[in-house]
Formats: structure tokens, sequence, C-alpha cells
């Protein structure tokens, strides 16, 4: 299974997440921002970082991408897309997903191992884990915190759509501690917290992570 | 005063050329203003054979001044290069005199590393300065040929609860972090200290470690003529270049001097771009030498490419892109504007280089060529403002052998011992007491606005005592890499205060399993101009001589911030050192807390009653005097040698270097790492078992079956070891007759105190 | 030469944290009297040639859609005369 990895200028997990792909036993494919070309894979992550500085908003540069047209088109037709923190962002901005991240509420960048719990599993990038399952994964971002309008909110909840809600206290001000959501055909999920940073004992706090890239895997299998 | 920059300023500039110069000898300069002394104005004169043009003052200024020339450390640096330029595994591929050393570090990988300061423009700006010092020295570590992999960051601040603090602390770490987390570096590590001397003097300190193949090493050299020379980045703009201004007020037709901004201000988005496309520029073999600008910009760059070529360099200073188009010559010559990149290439490169270039949205502009000559020459617009001989602008400044004395309070600060001090009567309360003291809380206030994981190569990182990162996931090679300084053991002794400094670096590498290789350095002291501060300069690099030596590592590289002072007050003398070290495989290098019950818990080295300058005297009492903790070099690298077997053989659980706080706060931070608790048992004084701050000491915990090997190993090098107690389950501190201390008062004593004096 | 500005604001109802900092420093600082902060940016764009009603219509359509993100930001263009 060919999983690709967009690198936009001011892309920075990017590595991480192709080495996320290679461990979970998939093949990382590079994409470049500039090209009209998904490479012939299966599914995209857009990983993290600070996309064109992030001067303007998170993601809104990196958006108008020549690859995010494609990204878009293939998201249409099913293929399946995660967006990390920074990529998170370009999917709100692109409207794959509903409502946006703004600035921690404390006003600082926070690094740090987060609790969250796992709240669908239904999703093509979460079918591994067990309902309900709580997870350490790494947090890292000054602009997380993530809203909609209460209607909106409502619909996500009312319709499952919120994969992952952090626990232990609310780390940036995200409403109703949403840590990452799920467009309603369940295929494209943004996550604020980085699941790639967590694939190896070695390198981060644990491998609670790995399963988000298995679960790509299983699902692509399945289909 | 009226600021009437206008897009017509470069219209009424007075162009001062080489030609100029030469007819008009007697036109008075302003030298002065520009920071030269008399004596180097006739020097330059006599160096030209006229008197200097506007650029040419304007480079030599720069280039002569005390950050750049290192005139007053100079004859004090020169003795490191003495020094065997050898690390334990081989002779070193780059040395000083390099933008960084570069160290082998095995299968075919070498390390660079370096550490500077941005101490006074971070004092001015502190998110600007902190930011920009970060992005400097990660331009110093590519420049070499290097991948930057992490970053650490020594800071040092006046104490918690002063204005200033509040002000200047917020701002550099948001600025480290800003810079640091855009760029998508780990900062892995570094130090937060508070001292009232650093009011109003914060320490900013910044170091870089890059990894590369042996085969991809570059250095800043100008060769072969008819090579061109490309500048890219960013544009250049009026940043830091207030203290031309005199230059201005001299040399343009105006009636107020120009207002240019002193402050830099740093991109690190463009930063990011520039690391990917020089790294893709020298894995596509296209550039043959190459430098960053950082201070003294363009004049640096061109005359320190030129001087280290076998040829001259021309350039067309007019096709230097500009961000302000109202620049003067003089001004585009000394800009500190930040992200810029120097190469030379090959004509048959070029092509190649700009399309590079191009795809990383990059601007790339050719400049100037090697020449055939051995003059640097500028133009602009066609008339020759700069013609000089590029070593004497880069490498032939003043040398002043400052003069130096021990300072007349030396002796009443070192009798004036701790011994006399009241000892605590209630040891619990001391402990908690402690723990909440600024320079022992809880830091992740701090290091929790960095990001710490990006790359996914961090295997340690803050609060461990040494950073490690993966250099080859296939064989499991790392790097290690530590900073420390005490500058109050400074103040008492800066010869030994330097060594307890090089000693504790040393050792937090070491107890993570890496063997030191190399040092880095950043000597932070008041003004040279001092003579009791020269003599603590002078002191303070014989002793990391001698040290180094001693240990058999080089220093290769550093830096030096002088007129850290506030006005007759100087900073406690603070040679901030580097350790860089190598483990051969990252998976069995050892982390510092406590990690399962049961664990034995065993204190190696000697405890000596050192309370002289400890954070005991520093908390309880206020106090400094009397003399610093013992220098045992021979201890240090016998411990050393223990850890890299023990990491070797994974014989041991965990391991923590005890320093500021002694075997307390060891232990407590041991114990809060995974909120496991610990019961010991200490022999002698209990409280000065607990607080002295003795070196060559650290605290290991193995598990039962692997006790005995270890302790033998420890035997067989000559290593004291006794065994204190074991890891518990309990949830408290208890060192048996003496404290039962629950690990959540702790805590709570531990990480509410930099949280509570930041809210506000 | 014409020069544009746009203002761009987090909506009433969006968190805005760096506004809610400056405000809660006010009264530290002696600045009674002053009930909210809001933070926004501007951007200063300047026109090559005629400003059409074609081009302002455009930059309409740039602020929008690329300067803000009408999820969270209002916007308002303004035309600025020497």
């Amino acid at each position: 299974m060919k999983v690709g990895v967009v690198t936009f200028p001011g892309s920075l997990d990017d590595v991480d997440a192709a080495r996320a792909v290679t461990l979970a036993g998939g093949e990382a494919v590079p994409l470049w921002h500039g090209d009209h070309d998904l490479r012939g894979v299966d599914a995209v992550v857009l990983p993290g970082g600070f996309s064109y500085g992030d001067y303007l908003r998170c993601g809104a540069i990196a958006r108008f991408a020549a690859v995010m047209t494609e990204v878009i088109v293939a998201a249409g037709r099913g293929m399946p897309v995660l967006g990390i923190c920074n990529g998170f962002q370009i999917l709100c901005e692109s409207h794959l997903l509903p409502g946006a991240l703004i600035r921690n509420d404390h006003r600082r960048f926070v690094c740090k191992d987060q609790r969250l719990r796992i709240e669908n599993v239904a999703t093509a990038w979460t079918s591994v884990y067990e309902p309900g399952a709580e997870i350490t994964i790494v947090l890292k971002n000054g602009e997380g915190g993530y809203v909609a309008d209460q209607s909106t909110l409502d619909a996500l909840e009312g319709e499952g759509r919120v994969v992952a809600r952090y626990l232990d206290g609310n780390p940036n001000g995200s409403a109703r501690e949403i840590a990452g959501i799920v467009n309603a055909a369940g295929n494209v999920v943004g996550l604020m917290p980085h699941p790639e940073h967590c694939v190896e004992e070695l390198t981060g706090p644990g491998t609670d992570g790995l399963p988000f890239f298995a679960s790509v895997l299983s699902t692509l299998a399945a289909r | 005063m009226t600021d009437d920059a206008s897009p017509s300023t470069s219209c009424l500039h007075r162009l001062d050329t080489v030609a100029a110069a030469r007819r008009t000898p007697e036109q008075p300069q302003p030298w002065s203003g520009l920071g030269l002394k008399r004596n180097e104005y006739d020097r330059i004169r006599e160096i030209l054979g006229r008197r200097p043009t506007s650029s040419e003052l304007a480079m030599y200024s720069v280039m002569w001044s005390e950050h750049c020339s290192y005139k007053s450390s100079k004859v004090h640096l020169a003795k490191f290069g003495d020094l065997p330029q050898e690390t334990p595994l081989g002779k070193t591929l780059a040395g000083i005199g390099e933008n960084a050393g570069v160290i082998d570090v095995g299968q075919g990988y070498a390390a660079t590393f370096k550490v500077e300061s941005h101490n006074h423009p971070s004092y001015v700006e502190p998110y600007q300065g902190a930011a920009t010092g970060v992005g400097g020295i990660v331009r110093d570590i590519l420049a070499m040929g290097a991948r930057p992999v992490a970053v650490m960051d020594p800071l040092r601040f006046g104490p918690l609860d002063a204005p200033d603090t509040a002000r200047v602390m917020p701002g550099i770490v948001a600025g480290v972090g800003g810079y640091g987390n855009c760029l998508g570096l780990p900062n892995i590590g570094g130090e937060v200290v508070f001292d009232e001397t650093y009011v109003g003097n914060p320490l900013v300190n910044a170091l870089c470690v890059g990894v590369l193949r042996h085969e991809q090493l570059h250095t800043a050299h100008a060769s072969g003529t008819g090579n061109l020379v490309v500048l890219y980045g960013a544009r250049t703009g009026g940043d830091g270049i207030g203290g031309v201004s005199v230059l201005a007020s001299e040399t343009f037709e105006r009636t107020g001097p120009s207002r240019r901004p002193s402050v830099q201000v740093g991109d690190p988005f463009m930063e990011k771009l520039l690391i990917e496309c020089t790294l893709e520029l020298f894995a596509a073999g296209a550039v043959t030498g190459i430098q960053d600008l950082g201070g003294a910009g363009l004049s640096c760059a061109t005359s320190e490419l030129a001087s280290a070529g076998d040829g001259g360099m021309h350039v067309a200073l007019d096709t230097v892109p500009l961000r302000d188009s109202s620049l003067s010559p003089e001004e585009i010559l000394m800009s500190e504007s930040q992200e810029r990149m120097m190469a030379v290439v090959e004509p048959q490169h070029v092509d190649r280089c700009m399309a590079t270039c191009a795809k990383w949205e990059v601007e790339a502009v050719v400049i100037g060529e090697v020449t055939d000559g051995d003059h640097l020459v500028i133009d602009w617009h066609g008339e020759r403002i700069v013609d000089v001989p590029p070593r004497s602008v880069a490498h032939d400044g003043p040398v002043y052998q400052r003069p130096y004395t021990r300072p007349e309070w030396q002796d009443a600060l070192q009798a004036d011992t701790a011994a006399p001090l009241p000892r605590p009567t209630d040891v619990h309360a001391t402990l908690v007491q402690m723990v909440a003291s600024p320079n022992l809380a809880d830091k992740s206030w701090v290091t929790d606005q960095y990001d710490r994981y990006v790359r996914g190569d961090t295997v340690l990182a803050q609060p461990d005592d040494a950073g490690v990162v993966r250099v080859d996931a296939a064989s499991g090679l790392g790097v290690a890499v530590a900073t420390d300084c005490n500058g109050r053991f400074a103040k008492l002794d800066p010869y030994a205060g330097a060594q307890l400094a090089l000693a504790e670096a040393y050792r937090n590498v070491a107890v993570t399993g890496a063997l030191p290789l190399a040092v880095t350095d950043c000597l932070n002291f008041g003004s040279p101009e001092d003579p009791g501060v020269m003599w603590q300069f002078e002191r303070a690099t014989l002793g990391l001589y001698d040290g180094c030596e001693a240990l058999g590592i080089p220093v290769t590289g550093g830096n030096v911030s002088f007129y850290n002072q506030t006005g007759a007050v100087a900073i406690l003398p603070t040679p901030v050192v580097g350790v860089l070290g190598v483990i051969n495989d990252v998976a069995r290098r050892i982390p510092s807390g406590f990690s399962c019950v049961g664990q034995r818990v065993l204190l190696l080295g000697t405890t000596r009653e050192e309370l002289d300058g400890s954070t005991w005297a520093q908390v309880a009492h206020g106090h400094l005097g009397g003399l610093p903790p013992q220098v045992d070099l021979a201890a240090e690298q016998a411990l050393a040698t223990v850890m890299v077997a023990a990491c070797r053989d994974a014989l041991v659980a965990s391991a923590h270097d005890l320093s500021d706080g002694g075997l307390a706060q060891a232990l407590v931070e041991c114990c809060l790492r995974r909120d496991l608790g610990v019961r010991v048992q200490l022999d002698g004084d209990p409280f000065v078992q607990l607080f002295s701050e003795s070196t060559a000491r650290a605290l290991i915990a193995v598990t039962a079956s692997h006790e005995e090997a270890f302790t033998e190993l420890c035997r067989d090098h000559g290593v004291p070891v006794r065994v204190l107690g074991e890891v518990t389950g309990d949830a408290s501190l208890v060192v048996k007759g003496v404290l039962d201390v629950p690990l959540a008062e702790l805590r709570s004593a531990w990480s509410a105190t930099i949280p509570a004096a930041m809210a506000h | 030469m014409a020069r544009v500005v746009v203002d761009v604001m987090l909506k009433p109802d969006i968190l805005d944290p760096q506004g809610k900092a400056v405000h809660g420093a006010l009264p530290r600082l002696g600045f009674d009297g002053i009930s909210e902060v809001r933070q926004g940016k501007r951007f200063e764009l300047e026109v090559d040639g005629e400003l059409t009603e074609e081009r302002l219509a455009q930059i309409r359509s740039l602020a929008e859609t690329v300067l803000s993100n009408p999820v969270i930001e209002d916007y308002a263009v303004h035309v600025q005369t020497a």
C-alpha cells in the first residue's frame, strides 16, 4: 500500500510521517506541493509543520498548492487523508473539514505527552483501535484551539465525528476538548496531536500512534 | 529629530570611491564613532596606503570590533589551538577557525557543533534577539556541510521575581521556541539559571549540532578563478545597522542622522527553506565553498571567503537584492539581515544552483566572482568603493594584551566560607524549600514551549542530563550533547569554575552512556577593560585548556561575549561548556529517572563536605563565598569509563549526574520522573550527604541481577560505589531516620515555582 | 497607484487570547475605562493602475478567500486616499 506524504515549504514532520508509514508496513511516497500528481498513492498524509511560516493563517496558503487540488478531488472519491497539526489546519482551510484552529488560549506553544480518548473507531485512520481506547501521544502546537459554531459542534457530536478528545485537562482551549474530527464519509481525518512521533519506544512516549497508520493500511487492504 | 529617509536618499548619498579617497587623503572620517581607536584607524591607512573609503571604513570597523575580531580574547583563546586536535576517536576533521568544529563519530559520519551568545540583542528585544540567536548558530552548522539536527539553549536571567526577568524571560523563551519550532529542529536541552547579576544582562547562548558524512564536509573558501559568488536567501534590509548611523550622518547630505533599526528580525520559515535548499546544493556537488552571513553580514562573508581562498574576489554590490532600496553601500556591507548564505559555485553549476534555489522559492543572485588577483574588490554601479587585502579585514585585526589582575576582593570572598552558616534543624522543610527554589525547580514551563520530538530521532531530551539524537537508524549510532556552567563556582575560582563546567558537561554526556569527544564553549564575561574581569577570563580559559588536556578532548570552537555588566557590576563569570559524545547504539542509552520498583539505588563517587557556593548556601542563606568543590578530572574520567562500559553491557537502568542541589535534588528528580519512591540509608552527617555538591558523582539504579556485575565494574576502575537503598512503590522519598516526604508534596513545590512567577 | 486596506478581525464570538492578554494588562499599566480589546490584522495592498470596480471586486474576493478565514474571521475592505 502506498501512502503519500506531502512536503509543503515549511513542512517539518514529513520525515516522521514517512517513517511511521514504513514502520506500519506501508510504502511511504514523497509528494511535492507544487506537483499536480499524487503518484498513484492509496492514501495521503498532510504532515505537521509551519507551511509558508503560518504567517497569514495556519494552512491558509498551503491550501492553494497544486497538490491540494488533487488531494481534494481524491478525498471526494473516498481516498483516506490524514491531516496532522498543520495538516489539520490545511484540511479546515480547504473546507474538507468544518471549523478552524486558533491560537492556544494560554498563548504559548505547548509540547507535551498528551492523553487522548479515541472516540470513533469507524474511520479509515482509527479502525484498529479498541473503541474508547485511551492513548498517550505527542501534542505540540501554538494554534491548536479547535473552534466551530454550536450547530457544527452539535452535528459533529451527534454524528460521532469527533475522532479523539483530550483527557486530563484541555491543553489549548479546544471546543469540547476536541483533538480530532472526521468528515461525514469517514475517510478524511484531522488530528491536532502527532501520532507519527509515537511509533517507536525509543524516540517518543511509546507507540500509541502507530495504529493510525496500521488502520489506514488495514482499511485499504479491506477494500 | 525627523527621519527624512525617502526613496531619493540614495541619490543624495555622495559616493565615496577609491579614487576619491586617493584625491582627498585629508578628509576627516568618523572612525571614532564607528568604535575604532586612533591607532586602529592609522593601521587601516597604513595597510591601504591611503585613507579608507567610507565603505572600507565600515568593513574594517565592524570586522575589527570585539565581537568579530576577538581582539581582547585572542591571546588567551590561542592556547586552545595548542591542544592536540584529536578526540578519543581520532583527528578532528575541522577545528578552531572554521564556522564550527567537525569531529569523526564513526561509521563514516561526522558531527559538528558550536555554541554562541546572543546576549545583548536579547536584552534589547527578547523575542527577536533569542530567535535570531538560534538562526545564526544553525547557519554556522549548515555552512560546514552538515544537516542541523538539534539545538540547545543555555539561558540565564536575573532573579525569577525581578521585573526585568518578567520582561525578558517570556520573550526569550518564546523566541527560542518560535524560531526553533518553526525551523523544525528539536530542542534537546540547555540550562535555565537565575542570579541577580544577570539583571539587565540576560545570557542567551544557543548551541546547534549537525551531522554529515565525512565526504560532505564544506568550508568557507573562495578559490578557482572565474568561479561565481552567489548570494541566496532573504533580501538585504537595514537590520542591525544602527551603529553605522554615525557614518551615514557624516557622509549623507541630510539634516539628521540616518535612523536604522539595531534589531534584527528573524524569519524561521526562510531559514527552513535555506537549510533544505543548501543541503540539496551540497548533495548535487554544486558548491565549492560556502559561508553563512551572520554578524557583519557581507563584510564578513566576502572577506572571510576571499581570505581563505587562493585568489581575490570581485563583487558588484549593486546586484545585491534589497528589501529597502534606500540603503547605502556602507549599510549593505554592514547589514545583519538574517537568513542569507553565500556560495562559491563553478560556472557550469550555476544553472543547477539557481534551479535548486528556485525549487525552494529562495532568491539567488550572482553578485561576483573569484579573481586571479589578491584583493577583495567591490564596485557600486561601476565605481570602485572597496579595494582591500581580504586577510587584513578578516584576520589581521588588532590584538590586545589587556591588563589583568586578581581582584582585591577575591581573597575576602574565598575566606568567607559556608562553614559558619547555620545548618537546618528541619531537613524536610529545607528539602522542600530547595526543590522549590528557582534554580532547582521544574523547568518545564520553559521546555514545554520547545518542540523536542520533530525529526523523530530524539532519544533523550531535557530533563535528562544530556540530549541524545539518533544519527543512523540502521546501526543506532547517536550523539549526546550537554551544556553546563555554575557561575557561582566560577566567581569563587574562575580556573576551577571553568573546569567544573567542563567536568559537569562531560559527566552529563557520560551518564547517558556516551563517550565524550569534544568541547565547544561560550565564554560570557563582564568588561575586558576591567582588569579584574580580564583576570577571570584569563583564569577560566587556562582552566578550560588544562581541563581539556587532562581529559584528552579538544576545544573545536566557541564564542566570547564581553561587556555583560551593568555599571561596575559584572555578571558571574559564566564560561558555558558544551560537550559532545558518541553512543554506538542509542537503544542502550541510559535515561535519568527511576523506572521500576525494586531497582537498587547506588551512589558513585566520593562525597566531601563541600557547601561553599552550593545551592543550599544560596537558597538558605543568600550566601556566596569560600572555595568551589574540588576538581578531580581523573575521577570524572573513571566515572565516564564505567558509564560507557555499563551502557555497552546494558548493566544500568538509569543514571543521573549529581550537581546543583547535590544528592537530595538527584533523588527528587529521579523519583518524580515516573512517580516512584525511594528508600535510602545514608552514612555520616545526613545534611552533608544530601546537600554537598562534590563532583564526579552519579546516582545509579540497577536491577538486582546486575548489581554485582556493575559494582565489580566500578571497582575495576577505582570508582567508589555505595549502595544507598532501593526504588519503592510508596510514593515517598525516605531517608531512614532523617526524612519521609510524600512525592506529591515534592512535586507541588517543585513544579509550582516558575508557572506561578510567570502567571500575570 | 492606489492603496487598498483590508482589515481582518476575529469574529466577536471567537476567543482572542492576544486581545484578552492586552486587555488584562491595561489596568496594571494605568489605562482604565477600556472594556474590551480585540487584536486583528491589517493588509495594505498597493494596486497598480486605476482602481476600477472590477479590481475592487477582485480584492474583495481575495480578502474573503485568502486573507481571511470566514469560519473565524470578518473582513473589511476600504480604499485609502492619499
